[in-house]
């Protein structure tokens, strides 16, 4: 029956639909297989807010608490540090916190904070996710003879004033994150959830 | 008597075999005894089956080891995952000799790389990418790329501080893509930062699924070479003058020849290996760096995060742009651009050996520049004239490429003999 009556019309038709529903299959199967990869229901629910006694911090001092397995920077700042914090602005990237991703609306202020003396920060250099070094002292260091304290990543150098705002010319592109903090009294900082009533 | 009836059992077998098996004959004569190779090989010609050896060390020293690694970032002791502890307590204290595995393992790692890029060099200063050898070109920079995925997360594995912010850092440049950049990062790690689920991702893609690409690729290349033949340091192509039998008057049997002088080649490599092996495995930081001894700790970035050495000249670029995106575009846009040699190349010749000063100065500064570049990467990079130097560097990596089609052009060349000369 070789050639004879052959339906050419038909033929394609009928491969070119069962590619197309093949193809469809091909795809909708690949779906699991790629949706393995997204954080599990565990790693998800890992996330809950943690609290941190302040209560024993030094002026001057940092300590590092951990949420969702990053370093959470807590930072009981001088007042010579928050006072040269304005002398600045000239040096930084975005020195107004106006990529409003980068903080909480309660926290978009010079300070990039509640209060002026805590500096709340999550830890993880905006460039590639290392975690800066802190150089908290008003002293001039090998990378910045101006230095007014802040932090400095070792990685691939980018620099971070003490309100954990970028300075210019250097690969971070933007300002350190702010996470969702309030304090629950004098004593007690909860990260992960903001401030009652704040936007 | 006795002969005859061996000898007809023989035989017998062999009959028994081409039947079923016809084609095994004609491809042994195909890419062995009768693959007709340029008889003027010289040293640069080793790399490529050196490479094939250190992939076969790869995959036997890798076998052994995941019968005692484990994949996890669990817990065995407060501060030291599962996985930091079955390398560096495990396979290197418990495990007869397997600190000997371990060795092989990543001296072989580091060893790759020398010879695929000696044999990189080999291809540009020999002009092997040009026509008619694209595709062997571009199947070698696949496995090139395939290459750099599977080292890289191999030295994720043993879970370490280098392994640890290496991964972070590595996969944090995906980030760097508008839109979807940050749910991307959050796919491949499975998490929200380097976790359990990257290490058992990256284990399985380390020894399952990036050798099976490997594998096939290699056997592409090897395919697609012995389809066009070998090029030579000449330049030559040999299959223009043939006896009578069709076989090139300046070609030799593959084997024994070139398996005999290849074999020289293995000894002379695998006493080096032996050496770094027994007496400076970690080669002072370069081949194993000394952070990669401490457990991967997620709250305290090393000092100095680098990565191993052979992907340093491409780091050193990303960190002498000052702007995110663009450093990442500049870094794997390094990489592509090695792609494009087979169609930048324009020289009417082959080997640098006839072509004019132009090529040659340009080559060497390209040669330059990448090791330098490699240099300022394994660095601190706390040195500002450095990054000035790093991007004066860049610039000369890819105007090379971006230039070539030019100088290759108008560059004088010496003509190219017909046959491959005798030495005296």
């Amino acid at each position: 029956m070789a050639n004879e009556g052959v339906n050419h019309g038909r033929r394609r038709f009928l491969t070119a639909t069962t590619a197309v529903v093949g193809g469809a299959g091909a795809l909708a199967a690949a779906v699991p297989f790629i949706k393995t990869w997204l954080p599990s229901a565990k790693a998800k629910s890992a996330g809950a807010p943690v609290q941190q006694d302040i209560s024993k911090i030094e002026v001057g001092q940092m300590v590092i608490a951990e949420w969702r397995g990053q370093p959470i920077w807590i930072v009981r700042r001088s007042p010579e540090q928050v006072a040269a914090l304005a002398s600045l602005n000239s040096r930084l990237r975005d020195p107004e916190s106006k990529n409003t991703d980068q903080q909480p609306k309660y926290a978009q202020n010079l300070y990039r904070s509640i209060k002026e003396e805590w500096l709340v920060m999550i830890g993880v250099c905006t460039h590639l996710g290392c975690s800066p070094k802190f150089h908290g002292e008003i002293k001039p260091e090998p990378f910045d003879a101006e230095w007014k304290g802040g932090f400095f990543c070792p990685c691939h150098k980018s620099r971070f004033d003490m309100a954990g705002r970028v300075f210019q010319g250097v690969p971070a592109p933007t300002n350190l994150k702010v996470p969702d903090y309030h304090f629950a009294d004098d004593k007690t900082l909860v990260i992960g959830v903001k401030p009652e009533g704040a936007a | 008597m006795a002969t005859s009836r061996i000898q007809r059992a023989v035989s017998g077998l062999q009959e028994w075999f081409n039947y079923r098996a016809a084609a095994f004959g004609p491809m042994y004569r195909k890419h062995m005894s009768e693959y007709w190779a340029p008889k003027n090989f010289n040293l640069w010609y080793y790399f490529g089956s050196l490479a094939l050896l250190v992939l076969v060390n790869q995959i036997v020293t890798g076998i052994f080891l995941t019968m005692h690694f484990k994949p996890s970032a669990a817990d065995f002791a407060p501060g030291i995952s599962q996985a930091f502890a079955s390398v560096e307590l495990t396979i290197m204290r418990d495990v007869e000799w397997g600190w000997l595995i371990r060795y092989m393992h990543s001296t072989g790692a580091s060893a790759f790389f020398i010879v695929v890029y000696l044999h990189m060099f080999r291809g540009l200063l020999y002009g092997s990418a040009q026509k008619p050898r694209e595709l062997v070109w571009l199947l070698g920079m696949l496995i090139y790329l395939v290459l750099m995925a599977e080292a890289f997360m191999g030295y994720v594995l043993p879970w370490g501080q280098m392994s640890f912010w290496g991964a972070k850092v590595i996969i944090s440049l995906f980030g760097a893509i508008p839109m979807v950049g940050d749910s991307l990062v959050e796919w491949i790690m499975g998490d929200y930062l380097p976790a359990d689920a990257t290490l058992n991702r990256f284990f399985a893609l380390h020894v399952v699924a990036l050798p099976l690409v490997l594998l096939l690729l290699v056997v592409l290349h090897l395919a697609a070479l012995h389809e066009v033949g070998s090029n030579n340091p000449e330049g030559i192509d040999i299959k223009k003058k043939k006896d009578a039998n069709g076989k090139p008057l300046d070609g030799i049997a593959f084997h024994p020849y070139y398996t005999v002088k290849d074999l020289f080649g293995v000894g002379f490599f695998l006493t080096i290996c032996a050496f770094v092996i027994f007496f400076e495995p970690t080669v002072n930081g370069w081949f194993l760096e000394h952070d990669n001894f401490i457990a991967a700790d997620r709250l305290v970035t090393p000092a100095h995060i680098k990565p191993v050495w052979y992907y340093t000249p491409y780091y050193a670029m990303l960190r002498v742009v000052p702007d995110k995106l663009f450093g990442v575009l500049t870094m794997f846009a390094a990489i592509a651009i090695l792609f494009l040699v087979p169609w930048l190349d324009r020289s009417p010749v082959k080997s640098y050996r006839y072509r004019g000063w132009i090529s040659k100065v340009a080559l060497a500064l390209f040669a330059f520049s990448f090791i330098w570049l490699g240099k300022i990467g394994a660095g601190p990079g706390t040195d500002p004239v450095e990054t000035i130097v790093g991007r004066v560097l860049t610039f000369i990596y890819f105007a090379f490429f971006i230039t070539m089609p030019l100088w290759t052009k108008s560059d004088s060349t010496k003509p190219v003999p017909e046959r491959v000369p005798a030495h005296d």
